[in-house]
């Protein structure tokens, strides 16, 4: 049956962007990375908006963007002496709201921007299910080959540099990461909730880890089964499948609150 | 570079965004010695230290490093997200990630400490297996300063290692930092606003004020008349430091 296909194509992109965002979803809770992240996300509709215009690869589009913006973060905050959040919130939105312009200027194409926004799970395609694969590996091979590393990064920069840790390099190859993981996890929830992937299960599994390792299982638990409970609730309601499963992500969350922090 | 020299810097200066922060530096760290850096606030002290420890390219000058250079490094200050689950004895754990393989390099002995042994000298033993973001200040430094030690450290760098924690506890650092040094016999270079309690031990003692207003031993300081001024005409054992800086501004010459 056609629906046993989609449904299917549906759950294994919704796990397996989940399954990706949960290592760096740890690491933007650790560093106070959140609003980075937003940033990230956001500029992703601006890389599709000139990904389309100069017909390009979307996802390099939208890599390509990203590192541009976040070189204008690194410019701007050595020049512009204004706080990080201000600067975050001027970019994150100033990214949007160019990218909605320059997609309304392709005026003869037929653009779902709504999919954009907030995801379009249906419109997953076998070969996104590919691309997750292969950043898959690379996460794998990023996060098993650097994990103390990034942990020592994590807890101070300098002492980490001092003990031979090459900060800028890691700081950068997970800056790339992030922002290989939001151009192909966007599908499934969109820029507007992509955060929320990352930072969700992450924030639900402090309440049950007792180790950073811990942190990281139980972030990849939390997000199965928001997955799993996003997408039965999508399916059987008739609800739109971004939302629903940021919305278990959600309920979740505030669940665990209940329980008392290890 | 010589056996015991273990950091050559020459001629360093440093400017952030044409602001000058330092003007040129000449500083050289030796094994088995003692080097207190003091100043003022805003004298670059800080900016120096990463110079040293190749954090920061300053903007002229170069730093030469011993070949194999094992420093051990605590802070000044160091915030750790209460989001991540961390106990001291794995904090101290991730201080030896990459010990082992520059270790295996070096030859000679050092005191090969384990990390419960260290735990036991310091006195954080019960501390281990609480969360890291629990700790007090004093004991956050105490375990800061056995993650610089467990690396077995040739050079020990101790930015303002006792800033913001009370006196019993100061002195207990302070303590272990002499002890330690003596049993080691690694190098320290401590940035410090308060010199009353390092005083004794310090060989070299280093006056910073964007360049270095005078440097040398205790002794041959005592008669220089910046440090007469920073200090008194008499020093006494536990000289209570009081930073009278007026005297020391750029292009003003030494010994108003």
């Amino acid at each position: 049956m056609a629906i046993d296909h989609f449904m299917l194509l549906a759950l294994a992109g919704g796990l397996l962007a989940a399954w990706l965002a949960a290592p760096l979803g740890v690491f933007v809770v650790w560093q106070r990375q959140a609003y980075f992240g937003e940033t990230l996300a956001h500029s992703a509709l601006l890389g599709i908006g000139l990904g389309l215009m100069l017909q390009l690869n979307l996802t390099l589009a939208i890599v390509i963007t990203s590192f541009l913006i976040v070189f204008g973060l690194h410019s701007l905050r050595r020049n512009a002496q204004l706080a990080s959040d201000t600067l975050l919130g001027i970019l994150a939105h100033g990214a949007l709201a160019t990218g909605l312009v320059v997609l309304s200027l392709q005026g003869n194409i037929q653009l779902d921007i709504l999919g954009y926004l907030f995801g379009d799970i249906l419109s997953i395609h076998p070969s996104d299910l590919i691309w997750m694969l292969v950043i898959g590996l690379l996460l794998i091979g990023f996060f098993s080959r650097h994990w103390h590393d990034l942990l020592n990064l994590t807890l101070n920069s300098e002492l980490a540099q001092v003990e031979g840790v090459d900060v800028k390099r890691l700081q950068l190859q997970m800056a790339l990461l992030l922002a290989l993981v939001i151009a192909v996890a966007m599908k499934i929830v969109g820029v507007l909730l992509i955060t929320s992937l990352l930072i969700l299960p992450a924030a639900s599994a402090r309440r049950l880890a007792r180790t950073p390792e811990q942190m990281l299982g139980y972030s990849f638990i939390l997000a199965t089964i928001s997955v799993l409970i996003g997408l039965t609730l999508s399916y059987y309601a008739d609800l739109p499948s971004g939302p629903a499963i940021v919305v278990s992500a959600l309920g979740l969350f505030l669940l665990l609150l209940f329980k008392k922090q290890t | 570079m010589n056996e015991t020299l273990l950091i050559n810097a020459e001629n360093i200066s440093h400017q952030f965004a044409n602001k000058p922060v330092l003007q040129d530096i000449n500083l050289q760290l030796h094994r088995n010695q003692i080097t207190t850096l003091i100043g003022p606030n805003g004298a670059g002290k800080s900016t120096l230290i990463k110079i040293l420890l190749k954090i920061l390219t300053p903007t002229q000058g170069r730093v030469a490093h011993h070949h194999n250079l094992m420093i051990g490094f605590m802070p000044q200050k160091i915030h750790i997200d209460p989001t991540l689950p961390l106990t001291a004895k794995r904090f101290l754990q991730l201080g030896l990630n990459n010990v082992q393989k520059r270790n295996a390099q070096k030859p000679g002995n050092y005191h090969s400490t384990g990390l419960e042994g260290m735990a036991e000298e310091l006195g954080i033993r019960a501390l281990l297996n609480q969360p890291i973001q629990g700790l007090s200040g004093g004991e956050m430094q105490k375990v800061l300063l056995a993650r610089a030690l467990i690396r077995n450290p040739d050079l020990l760098v101790l930015d303002e290692p006792v800033q913001g924690i009370d006196l019993q506890s100061q002195s207990q650092i302070y303590q272990l930092i002499h002890s330690q040094q003596q049993k080691r016999q690694c190098a320290v270079l401590m940035i410090s606003h308060d010199l009353h309690l390092v005083m004794k031990h310090t060989d070299q003692v280093i006056c910073l004020n964007q360049h270095i207003c005078c440097s040398g031993t205790v002794q041959s300081l005592r008669d220089h008349p910046s440090f007469i001024a920073q200090f008194g005409q008499t020093l006494p054992e536990h000289a209570l430091y009081q930073h009278q800086h007026t005297h020391c501004q750029h292009g003003d010459a030494h010994g108003d």
